[in-house]
């Protein structure tokens, strides 16, 4: 029973933690490349541009939203169990997430770098 | 990609890997904290290592959000992952930790995870029909 509240855990903080990357990812292309942003305009303009994104805002609560699930995931499942299997899930569900919703063009290389990635993070923990 | 924004990536694993550290190790030094212990929580911040953590978490997400600023997610996330073999190779170095067999699988799988995307190209070309946001010049691709 506790292992399908701590895999309820994961699929909450996976879900959460990449909506809040697509969010995050989605408002700073809006408000675009910070360094010339910095350069041209100041740092008050960039806070100003990021302060006026909605969607940053709700990337910020989808992250809470995800950091809170890790810590109730934890009291329920190992710490062992959680952190990797969550985080090597966030990879490969970030690069299907962003596919589907920034339209990023996620090549071979980069489907190949997901689950590489995540493989290596699943047995890390091992 | 300019050399910038590569310091900027390292940034990020380096900033996230040092400041989840500093963390750790602030909060086991102030033993359990229930999450119904609120004070204790506020007061965890007094604590120099978490304080310093937080600091570098806070440096950490800086870089982070300035890199989604000119590259994909699809290519930050899996470039600035090293962090995970940094650690474990730092804990074999200094604090001369065992590293099984299986993990050192895992961390040849994520060096040439990171290898594979960081050789591609880091953005989407922006199409100039889709986009309503004044959108700033995007940097070479290289691929």
């Amino acid at each position: 029973m506790n292992d399908l509240y701590a895999w309820a855990a994961i699929g909450l903080i996976t879900l959460a933690a990449t909506t809040g990357d697509v969010l995050l990812a989605y408002s700073m292309k809006r408000v675009g490349d910070v360094g010339e942003l910095w350069k041209n305009h100041g740092l008050l303009a960039v806070a100003g541009r990021i302060l006026r994104t909605p969607t940053f805002f709700l990337g910020l609560v989808a992250m809470g939203v995800a950091f809170y699930s890790l810590l109730f995931g934890l009291s329920w499942g190992n710490l062992s169990l959680v952190v990797p299997a969550s985080a090597s899930l966030t990879f490969v569900a970030n690069a299907v997430a962003a596919r589907i919703f920034l339209h990023e063009r996620v090549g071979r290389r980069r489907w190949l770098a997901a689950f590489l990635v995540a493989a290596g993070v699943a047995l890390m923990a091992a | 990609m300019t050399f910038r924004k590569y310091l900027v990536l390292a940034g990020i694993t380096v900033f996230s890997t040092l400041g989840d550290s500093l963390l750790a190790r602030g909060m086991k030094q102030l033993g359990g904290i229930s999450l119904h212990d609120v004070s204790g929580l506020l007061l965890a911040i007094l604590n120099p290592w978490v304080t310093v953590g937080i600091l570098l978490l806070l440096a950490f997400f800086a870089s982070y959000m300035s890199a989604l600023s000119w590259a994909d997610l699809t290519y930050v996330l899996p470039a600035t992952s090293i962090g995970y073999v940094l650690v474990a190779l730092i804990a074999k170095i200094s604090f001369h930790e065992e590293i099984s067999p299986t993990r050192w699988v895992g961390i040849a799988l994520i060096a040439a995870g990171v290898g594979f995307v960081a050789a591609g190209p880091s953005v989407t070309p922006v199409r100039p029909s889709e986009e309503a946001a004044p959108a700033l010049p995007v940097e070479e691709v290289k691929s």
